[in-house]
């Protein structure tokens, strides 16, 4: 595998190439102080695997990631575990090292790297950010631990919103997805769904009861906006 | 105090005595532009830059072994995130004694 090292620290990098010198599939093509440079060298050159870090001045490793239109694989490279999570939102990202990187721990992530099939598009950033997607009609396809999850629709009664993630209750489970209200707004049909508070989406049809300012969803006691009010009640087939 | 090594670099190197001296030879011009530019970015209280500058003396923090230290320089480096250096500036300045005294005997 060709591959090119990205980092701002001399000894990173040094420490890098060195452990690539233990695996003869590896070809290092070139190193990078910073990602502006390695932008241009790929606008001209192929590479297999790109060995990137994370904390870098001005442009960080995930800039990076977002500023190119096809990616090879990444391996990610850091003093910090803290962006693990963030890291697996992308399909390119095969594996994630802190450093001190040593020897088998590398050796795993250069096995993954080859073994991992990605896809060749990279995510956009509204991709990379939005886990929830429809691909037909009654299904809704989120994205929990790089698996695709299918959901019924109509199975789903609940969605509340939890900082930069959703709570998506459905009968059967409740799924926790990082994404935003909005985005799984414009994703449900409107005729089912309604948004009755700033942080809650509730199926109409999974109603049981309303009193002045909520409504009883199965368990799950609602507020109701004000402003969300009138909208509620032009909804339901009142007698 | 625990002692600065050079047991992650010996691994690494194996046989290669080049890389050695290579990895040494950068550590040793590296670091004190680092640990100046640290100093000058406390001195000023910009704390944020500061931050930026604990996290790249961390890595060869850990390079050369310094576990518990690496630790110290973790919460120091979140403590500059959020604007005080208090807590662990002065071990911090200890640990950069530690590892200045132990690069001027290679």
């Amino acid at each position: 595998m060709n591959c090119i090292i990205i980092d701002d620290e001399s000894t990173a990098r040094a420490i890098i190439a060195q452990l690539c010198t233990n695996i003869p599939s590896l070809n290092v093509l070139e190193e990078f102080q910073n990602a502006l440079q390695a932008i241009k060298y790929l606008n001209q050159n192929d590479v297999d695997l790109i060995f990137l870090d994370i904390h870098m001045p001005d442009f960080t490793g995930f800039d990076f990631i977002q500023t190119l239109k096809s990616l090879p694989k990444i391996i990610l490279t850091t003093s910090d575990s803290q962006f693990a999570i963030e890291a697996f939102e992308y399909d390119c990202i095969v594996d994630y090292l802190v450093k001190p990187i040593t020897l088998p721990r590398f050796e795993k992530a250069i096995q993954k790297a080859e073994s991992t099939k990605i896809k060749t598009e990279v995510p956009t950033t509204a991709m990379a950010t939005d886990d929830v997607e429809t691909l037909s009609g009654n299904d809704l396809y989120i994205n929990i631990d790089r698996r695709l999850i299918k959901l019924d629709i109509p199975s789903i009664y609940l969605i509340e919103a939890k900082g930069d993630y959703i709570n998506v209750k459905t009968e059967d489970k409740n799924y926790t997805v990082h994404s935003t209200l909005k985005k799984i707004e414009d994703k449900l049909p409107n005729d089912l769904f309604l948004k009755v508070h700033r942080s809650y989406i509730i199926n109409i049809k999974k109603i049981i009861d309303i009193e002045d300012n909520s409504v009883l969803i199965k368990k799950d006691v609602i507020p109701v906006s004000r402003s969300n009010r009138p909208e509620l009640m032009k909804r339901l087939n009142l007698l | 105090m625990e002692q600065p090594n050079l047991s992650y670099i010996d691994t690494l190197s194996g046989d290669d005595k080049a890389f050695k001296e290579k990895m040494i030879s950068i550590i040793k011009a590296e670091f004190p532009e680092e640990k100046a530019v640290y100093f000058k970015n406390i001195e000023a209280k910009n704390f944020n830059e500061a931050s930026e500058n604990v996290h790249k003396l961390k890595h060869k923090i850990s390079i050369l072994g310094l576990e518990k230290s690496y630790e110290v320089a973790t919460d120091y480096e979140n403590n500059l995130k959020n604007n005080h250096d208090d807590a662990e500036k002065e071990t911090f300045k200890i640990i950069l004694e530690n590892m200045t005294n132990f690069l001027d005997t290679l």
